[in-house]
């Protein structure tokens, strides 16, 4: 019988090494790719984190009658830097709303100055001066000061001072637009999909109309925003950063989005279902509605979500159409002028005080934690659908 | 018609099919019996199965598909502008290659075309028509206590009569079969084969297939086709034993094809 050769050899060798090597490379790249993820996300969870406590200090409030002339008098002259004037303008109003303050001198907790804050975090560039400092230290050892969970980022809006600032306003704002996209861009996408993909003749019009989809998705956003500050705002008259114009411009930027993804949704439902239907006497309607777009629901929604998460993370067309602006109070309509949580994010990266970029990486956290909540959905709906059939 | 000893459900007359430029049927003329299984035969790409599709205007559905000449049904003609292809198709039923069931529930898949074209409301005389088109097809005492499970649960030749359900529930005058056993095994083939004797009583069948002894098993009738062309149509004892064309011999003693 003759002798097999079972052993490695020269060539196989090198086979088995340029094997490795490949494998090393994948290994590599996939480290290197991890490494920066990982960079990331520590870098602004540790700067992101500390906003989500707050400095407080107990101090005497006088609700005299010089406190409602100047609101400064409401605390004694040495505590008035460490106080936040976001708190200390309020007194004036406190006393107002309940008379029987007037007079009356109470020991409280109040909402500390954010160099006090960034001072008690022992963040660098806290900007409070020696004199306080040792105040505080002072403070510190007497027990009354404390950092509280900073209820305030969550339900206050925009403010100047970085201790009164929050993401409210611009959640809501945020939440108004993606909804006003979705309202316009999945109905209006869905309905083009389906009527390019299951009526429409394959004629040289809707070739181009095709050509034309796929080249849009590709465009980019700013553009967008020029076509909506034209369209929306020229010539239909919308009011100016307003989250009807967000979400029309955004509802513009995501509907090639949504058609692609449905026509590729459509296109994966098999042809025998359609065959089935139609071989038993359903009409078009009837073979779209009953059979064919079940199927492709979940691919449907994985798309229309993927497409919306983009829109919600999306800020330059909104800089077109005016949302990159100091917007303190949350909007009360579509029509009011409203920002949103990437506006948000940009506006507070480029202020210079020290506090404000711990919430620059707060409000990244919460702009995250809401798309990547989005995405798992879409993974989910997508999950789903390979089950299907 | 009424004059003839014969009553033939479909006549074909001079019917001559384009997909674009390309001519895929030259002119066929045929007549279908009712209450008689007829086979189509002929190599891959002989038009058979596009002939086939002609009955119930699946054609239709293809861009570039234009048909000329007559084909009737019970004497009217199926390609006049005013027939609706909607309630033709509801006379004209299909069985496919692939079985292939609508991914909802065994009840759901029988009940779906008697409701779409309102044959009878929802509940019990739904259950009953349900219940008799599985009965039909041979497969109720397989399915009877899991309705409500996805037909796509079920083996394939479940399946393929779970499709034979469907398309009787309802009513049609014609069954047209389109390759229904080329995807089963022996065992299911033998069945959907039983099933084609039983329901040819009742319904017209034509059925179109690559393998012979089938063919020669359940038809009462053969077409050969051959590049677009009938070749030859006659009962199959003659087509299988004494065949008047010597293209059509080739073919079915594997000479050719």
């Amino acid at each position: 019988m003759d002798q097999l050769d079972m052993h490695t050899n020269a060539s196989m060798r090198k086979r088995l090494r340029a094997d490795k090597r490949f494998k090393l490379y994948g290994l590599a790249a996939i480290s290197f790719a991890l490494a920066f993820l990982v960079f990331f996300f520590v870098d602004i969870i540790g700067k992101g984190a500390p906003a989500f406590q707050q400095a407080e200090i107990q101090v005497t409030v006088h609700y005299s009658e010089a406190a409602i002339n100047n609101y400064n008098k409401a605390v004694d002259k040495e505590y008035k830097h460490l106080v936040s004037k976001a708190w200390l303008r309020l007194v004036p109003n406190q006393i107002a709303g309940k008379p029987e303050l007037l007079g009356q001198d109470y020991e409280e907790w109040v909402l500390a100055e954010n160099s006090v804050d960034q001072y008690l975090k022992g963040h660098e560039g806290h900007r409070l001066k020696e004199k306080n400092q040792r105040l505080v230290d002072q403070m510190k050892t007497d027990g009354k000061v404390r950092l509280v969970f900073n209820s305030g980022f969550f339900n206050s809006g925009d403010s100047k001072l970085p201790e009164n600032a929050g993401i409210l306003a611009a959640a809501i704002g945020s939440v108004m637009v993606l909804l006003l996209t979705m309202l316009f861009a999945v109905p209006v996408g869905v309905m083009t999909a389906i009527y390019l993909e299951e009526f429409a003749p394959d004629n040289r019009l809707t070739q181009v109309i095709e050509v034309n989809i796929n080249n849009l998705a590709a465009i980019p956003s700013i553009l967008y925003g020029l076509l909506g500050l034209a369209i929306f705002i020229n010539v239909m008259g919308a009011p100016r950063s307003s989250a009807l114009v967000g979400g029309l411009t955004l509802a513009l930027m995501t509907l090639p989005v949504i058609i692609i993804a449905t026509r590729a949704a459509l296109r994966s439902v098999p042809e025998p279902i359609r065959e089935a239907a139609y071989g038993l006497g359903a009409s078009s309607l009837q073979v779209v509605w009953h059979h064919v777009l079940p199927l492709a629901m979940p691919g449907i929604l994985t798309g229309s979500i993927i497409g919306l998460a983009q829109a919600m993370g999306e800020t330059a067309p909104l800089l077109i159409v005016g949302m990159m602006a100091y917007i303190p109070d949350a909007p009360g309509s579509i029509f009011e002028a409203t920002t949103v949580l990437p506006a948000q994010i940009y506006t507070w990266s480029s202020e210079s005080v020290r506090a404000f970029e711990e919430r620059t990486a707060a409000g990244i956290m919460v702009l995250l934690t809401v798309l990547l909540t989005m995405n798992a959905i879409a993974v989910k709906f997508r999950n789903r659908s390979e089950n299907t059939w | 018609m009424t004059s003839n000893l014969i009553e033939n459900t479909l006549t074909v007359r001079d019917l001559k099919l384009w997909y674009g430029n390309f001519e895929a049927l030259h002119g066929i003329n045929l007549d279908i019996q009712k209450g008689k299984v007829t086979a189509f035969i002929g190599p891959s790409g002989c038009g058979k199965s596009t002939f086939l599709r002609c009955i119930n205007r699946m054609n239709d559905r293809i861009a570039g598909c234009r048909v000329e000449g007559a084909l009737l049904l019970n004497g009217q003609d199926i390609y006049d502008p005013s027939v609706d292809v909607v309630q033709l198709r509801s006379y004209i039923g299909m069985v496919f290659q692939k079985p292939n069931p609508f991914p909802k529930s065994i009840y759901e898949n029988v009940a779906y075309a008697p409701r779409i074209h309102g044959m009878v409301k929802d509940g019990p005389e739904m259950d009953e028509l349900v219940e008799t088109a599985l009965k039909r097809a041979g497969i109720w005492e397989e399915v009877k206590d899991k309705l409500q499970q996805p037909g796509t649960a079920l083996s394939g030749g479940q399946q393929q009569r779970l499709c034979i359900a469907r398309t009787i529930a309802v009513k049609p005058k014609v069954i047209l079969m389109d390759e229904p056993c080329s995807a089963l095994d022996p065992i299911a083939t033998a069945k959907i084969e039983e099933l084609m004797d039983e329901l040819k009583e009742e319904y017209t069948i034509v059925i179109v297939t690559h393998n012979m002894q089938q063919a020669a098993r359940v038809s009462d009738y053969t077409a050969y086709f051959y590049l677009g062309d009938l070749i030859e149509f006659s009962d199959t004892h003659t087509i299988f034993t004494a065949p008047a064309n010597q293209k059509t011999e080739d073919y079915i003693t594997g000479r050719f094809g």
